[in-house]
């Protein structure tokens, strides 16, 4: 067993730890006179601010730029990554992301380029978007396509949008209040639903971990809606029913919302267009790689089944010969309006159509198998010891796993995770899906070698083992190597600070 | 393909492992009526030097803004980006993260959050910030679905200066929730009278400042006529750089402020992504939507940040959820403080003159020509000309002399009557010679 | 009637005089960890059993708090908003969370008594 990391940790003068260096904030290093940006004070002004110029100080700190590089860098070496390092986030999808598509993103004539100049001057994005359209619609079988939705709970929004206002043209949104939601799903869906003013109502999955065609059917009604399905779902199972229930509820009169949140699993293998789709988000950050950037910025392009195809949001494309026009407002037709100023995360466009580009379909339809053959290679691994909730069955890209393999350790799901920090892992995803106790989902993507694979089942082996073995300091005081230790988040929600203050 | 690491060989080795004789075997829970037989109508693979050639052709059909004089605004601002802004966002371990929901390894990233909070809370003069949203338009959404749940009303007044875009993303989320929108004429020299409107059954007057024709506003007497009426006042700027010269929406007396943070550190990237920023009281704080980052220890002492109160988001609270949002604006939230770290006040200070000085200086310059006619009385980088005929007509044939001028009111509000009128912005980045070339460009043009 | 009532949601009532001290148990605020917040309604509003009442936060949960008899209510325990651990350390003490005036007193025979409530949690396993 290892000593108590007090005994180690707090030893330098420093605070520092060799290469991991501790880093105040801005508020502390920087000061309001001192700036890393050089401009020209105008050498006349006479302001034509009426009465409404700034009179005291806001207090922001500047740096120089050494100041400024060495604060940045310092801070970003406190962050895992996926170019650091396998980072098995089930239903986040992290691959590897291409330096090709952020080197195309910044040509000037994609990122200096104003959403509102004459169209006649742009339209080369114009044909980027069509392009990227051409893909999305292709890859999965669907009509049209809303390309503005920033991310995919922003993509739900459209897409019952949309649903809703097929229903008013049927005048009936105002019987249909009720969205069919499995109990798997991820928390977007009932959050989007409940924002629009539907009740959710939950389904349940069977056994084997999939909805059922007798479920939905018991569930629908006159007063459905909707049903929102993710798949493959979240346990990582591909929903084999969803032909039956699209039909069971297209012949109830309701819509089928797909959360395309794990399209990367079937992606140019399998399309939703085929499975009776209504409406779908693609991710773009996570299916085609545009960076996660710690959280944001998402994308989450919605597509259309012919049936809402008329519903969908402003701005989208229209061809007028050799010219493109970016239709900005409804004029009167049945688009149900605006999601969003100006017309979608267009950096993400270039970048996803850059991934796309590079991988063609083949390749597309090659990654999407990796991913899958990856997770299961990892399920069969590691299957004789750890458990799965659902049985013994083949996964899509990401692998299940329960914590009652841990039951009588005293090592919970949570300190497991904690321990891979300190082998140097970010955790897989824990305690989602909510319907499965103490859920450990696995995601390895098609980035990952071989090599890299083996490497990270023999350290999750090693560490159940140890778990088995009743080391449970290992695990109950981890991570022990990492930038900090866990971190109190009990004082911070019962006492939020929020923002610096000097104290 | 070179994204792909596994190799043929790997790949039958994972499968006999497995157990599955091929791919078909290992898609066995797929109806084999939906798995694709023939690969699609797509092309294939393509090297870099491909990829790289086709897309440069595209970007090439595209004016862009550094290849002309520009002058477009209303929302979306082109700034100088500091060199090192772009490099150190491009870090991996920024780039390449995911949301830190493992704070030990995620300090980088909460720090910088937690450092974002504090310079958003401060520009716009609020208590608290949270970690951004899609972009400004989107918050000012959330701002009056806030405010709803706070007064428990569901009326919100739109000024009609606010931004058209944002107009309409009220208009449909309102629709769709069951609101009331009260939107305001368009008002092109702010003379509207907002105060007459608010009532007693008025959740919140949702005001923007610069307005979208560039107008200053003054936000007090609004915010007085709102709380005396028991609403909110949401204050909305899409300029965050006049931040720098303006009395902060917080100063007079706003309950919500939201914007458009794209003005730094961001580029304009045709739309997008940008970044909503979010600013509110502290006793708010519980209605706030979006991610939010605080200050706490490690089992050491040690100061740390966590995402914290996050029982409001939708992955605990579900329908119950302050806002459906998942995701944040993270890269941009970081891209927009470090240049307002390299900037600090002094900078911001300079970096708001300098954009003043060179809008005033155009104004000055388009006085000598005659039919054209600027309805501001006051303005930070943004105006509204009065042109002779149709705006729209002169901005192409302005494009065509190679100056995009500006942004025709008519873009933004088809049916309201105000083809004559032309949106035109100036910021630090347009020199002597490119406000030269606008007014030739323009003389020339009519 | 003394002591304390429960229900299924564990939730306790203790009738004190005409008011009725509403908490959790001391296994729902084991169940729940550390509580971070507590939300509680306006004094005056009426609410009818079921009713959401209240929602107690842990770090990592939401949970709601429904009204396990009718009533009237009369005073919040204002003391949760700058300490909701209380409710953690005594939630059958300085941890009650609100009193309500009671509509119907035959409500409350349909909660459980103490060696119900046991027999209860035993079952619950």
């Amino acid at each position: 067993m290892l000593d108590h990391p007090k005994d180690f940790s707090f030893e330098t003068f420093s605070g520092n730890r060799g290469l991991d260096q501790e880093e105040p904030p801005i508020f502390e290093i920087g000061r309001t006179d001192t700036s890393g940006v050089d401009i020209e004070e105008p050498a006349h002004l006479e302001p034509r601010l009426g009465a409404l110029e700034r009179k005291g100080p806001i207090g922001l700190p500047g740096l120089s730029e050494p100041e400024a590089m060495r604060h940045y860098v310092r801070l970003s070496r406190k962050n895992y990554s996926i170019d650091a390092g396998l980072y098995p986030l089930g239903s986040c999808t992290m691959k590897h992301n291409p330096r090709l598509n952020e080197k195309i993103a910044r040509l000037a004539g994609f990122a200096d380029l104003h959403p509102l100049q004459p169209q006649s001057t742009a339209q080369g994005a114009l044909a980027l978007m069509e392009e990227l359209s051409r893909w999305l619609l292709t890859l999965t079988g669907m009509s049209a396509i809303a390309l503005s939705p920033k991310a995919g709970a922003h993509g739900e929004l459209c897409g019952l949008m949309a649903i809703e206002s097929a229903l008013a043209a049927r005048g009936e949104a105002q019987t249909r209040k009720v969205v069919l939601i499995p109990q798997s799903a991820h928390g977007t869906n009932p959050a989007s639903a409940a924002l629009l003013g539907f009740q959710p109502r939950v389904i349940e999955a069977g056994a084997d971990g999939v909805v059922s065609e007798e479920a939905v059917a018991k569930a629908l009604g006159p007063d459905v809606a909707a049903i929102m399905l993710t798949n493959p779902n979240t346990c990582g199972l591909f929903e084999r029913n969803i032909v039956a229930i699209a039909r069971r509820v297209h012949e109830a009169g309701g819509y089928f919302y797909c959360d395309g949140a794990n399209f990367n699993a079937i992606a140019g293998v399998a399309r939703p267009g085929d499975m009776g789709v209504d409406a779908m988000h693609l991710n773009l950050h996570k299916t085609f790689s545009t960076p996660h950037g710690g959280g944001g910025p998402g994308s989450g392009p919605v597509v259309f089944s012919e049936r809402l195809a008329p519903f969908a949001p402003v701005p989208f494309l229209l061809r007028e010969g050799e010219t493109l026009r970016l239709v900005e407002h409804g004029d009167g037709a049945q688009s149900f309006g605006r999601l969003t100023a100006f017309h979608g995360q267009f950096g993400t466009f270039v970048r996803a159509l850059a991934y796309i580009l590079s991988h063609g379909a083949d390749g597309l339809a090659q990654a999407s198998r990796d991913a899958v053959l990856s997770a299961n290679y990892l399920r069969v691994a590691l299957r004789d010891v750890m458990t799965q909730p659902f049985g013994d069955r083949l996964c899509m890209h990401e692998v299940l796993f329960d914590d009652s393999f841990l039951e009588g350790t005293g090592v919970s799901t949570l300190d497991f995770a904690k321990a891979m920090i300190d082998e140097g892992y970010h955790p897989m995803t824990i305690y989602f899906p909510l319907v499965v106790h103490g859920a450990m989902l696995i995601e390895p993507t098609e980035s990952e070698s071989k090599r890299s694979l083996d490497l990270f089942v023999a350290t999750m082996r090693d560490l159940i083992a140890s778990a088995k073995r009743g080391e449970t300091r290992r695990f109950t005081e981890a991570p022990r190597h990492a930038p900090r230790r866990r971190l109190d988040e009990t004082a911070a929600a019962r006492k939020p600070v929020l923002r610096w203050s000097a104290s | 393909m070179r994204y792909l690491p596994l190799t043929d060989v790997d790949r039958t080795q994972m499968r006999e492992a497995i157990g599955v004789a091929d791919f078909a075997a290992l898609y066995a829970d797929v109806p084999s009526e939906l798995l694709l037989e023939a690969p699609l109508d797509l092309p294939r693979a393509k090297s870099e030097i491909e990829v790289e050639r086709l897309l440069s052709a595209m970007a090439k059909r595209n004016l862009s803004a550094a290849s002309a004089p520009f002058f477009i605004g209303a929302g979306a601002y082109r700034h100088h980006i500091p060199a090192s802004v772009d490099h150190l966002i491009q870090r991996s371990e920024f780039l390449t993260s995911y949301t830190p929901y493992q704070p030990e390894i995620s300090q980088g990233t909460l720090q910088y959050l937690f450092e974002f909070q504090t310079q958003v809370a401060m520009l716009t003069g609020m208590e608290i910030a949270n970690a951004s949203m899609y972009d400004g338009s989107t918050a000012c959404a959330e701002a009056a679905l806030m405010a709803h749940r706070i007064t428990k009303r569901r009326k919100a007044i739109l000024s009609g200066g606010l931004h058209p875009h944002y107009a309409d993303v009220l208009r449909t989320i309102s629709h769709f929730a069951g609101d009331e929108i009260v939107a305001l004429a368009p008002d092109v020299r702010a003379r509207e009278d907002i105060a007459s409107a608010i009532d007693d059954s008025v959740s919140c007057v949702i005001l923007q400042t610069p307005d979208v024709f560039g107008n200053l506003r003054d936000l007090a007497p609004i915010a007085e006529a709102c709380h005396r009426h028991g609403a909110l006042l949401v204050a909305v700027f899409t300029e965050a750089v006049s931040l720098g010269l303006l009395k902060s929406p917080g100063e007079m007396g706003a309950d919500i402020t939201v914007g458009e943070g794209q003005s730094l550190g961001n580029p304009l990237s045709f739309g997008g992504p940008y970044l909503g920023l979010f600013a509110t009281r502290q006793s708010h704080l519980r209605q706030t939507p979006g991610r939010l980052i605080g200050e706490t220890v490690d089992a050491d002492g040690r100061r740390g940040y966590v995402v914290t109160l996050s029982a409001r988001e939708q992955h605990i609270r579900r329908d119950k959820a302050t806002s459906n949002i998942c995701t944040n604006s993270n890269l941009c939230a970081l891209a927009f403080s470090i240049h307002l770290s390299l900037l600090g006040e002094a900078g911001l200070r300079r970096l708001a003159r300098a954009n003043h000085a060179s809008a005033v200086d155009l104004v000055d310059r388009l006085a000598s020509v005659a039919g054209v006619e600027t309805l501001n009385e006051s303005f930070f980088n943004e105006f509204t000309l009065r042109v002779p005929g149709d705006a729209a007509r002169l901005v192409e044939a302005m494009a065509e002399q190679g100056v995009l001028a500006g942004v025709p009111v008519s873009r933004l509000l088809p049916d309201a009557g105000l083809d004559d009128l032309l949106i035109v912005a100036s910021t630090e980045v347009d020199t002597v010679e490119d406000r030269e070339a606008f007014v030739a460009a323009m003389r020339g043009a009519l | 009637m003394s002591g304390e009532r429960y229900t299924k949601d564990h939730d306790f009532v203790r009738v004190e005089d005409d008011v009725a001290i509403v908490g959790i148990t001391d296994f729902a605020q084991s169940q729940l960890g550390d509580i971070v917040f507590v939300e509680l309604p306006s004094p005056g509003r009426r609410v009818a059993k079921g009713e959401q009442l209240a929602t107690i936060e842990s770090v990592k949960a939401a949970s709601e708090i429904y009204a396990p008899i009718s009533g009237e209510v009369v005073a919040i325990n204002d003391r949760l908003e700058s300490s909701p651990d209380l409710v953690n350390k005594e939630p059958l003490g300085e941890g009650w969370l609100l009193t309500l005036r009671v509509d119907d007193a035959s409500e409350l025979e349909d909660l459980m008594d103490e060696d119900a409530y046991r027999a209860f949690l035993e079952s619950e396993g």
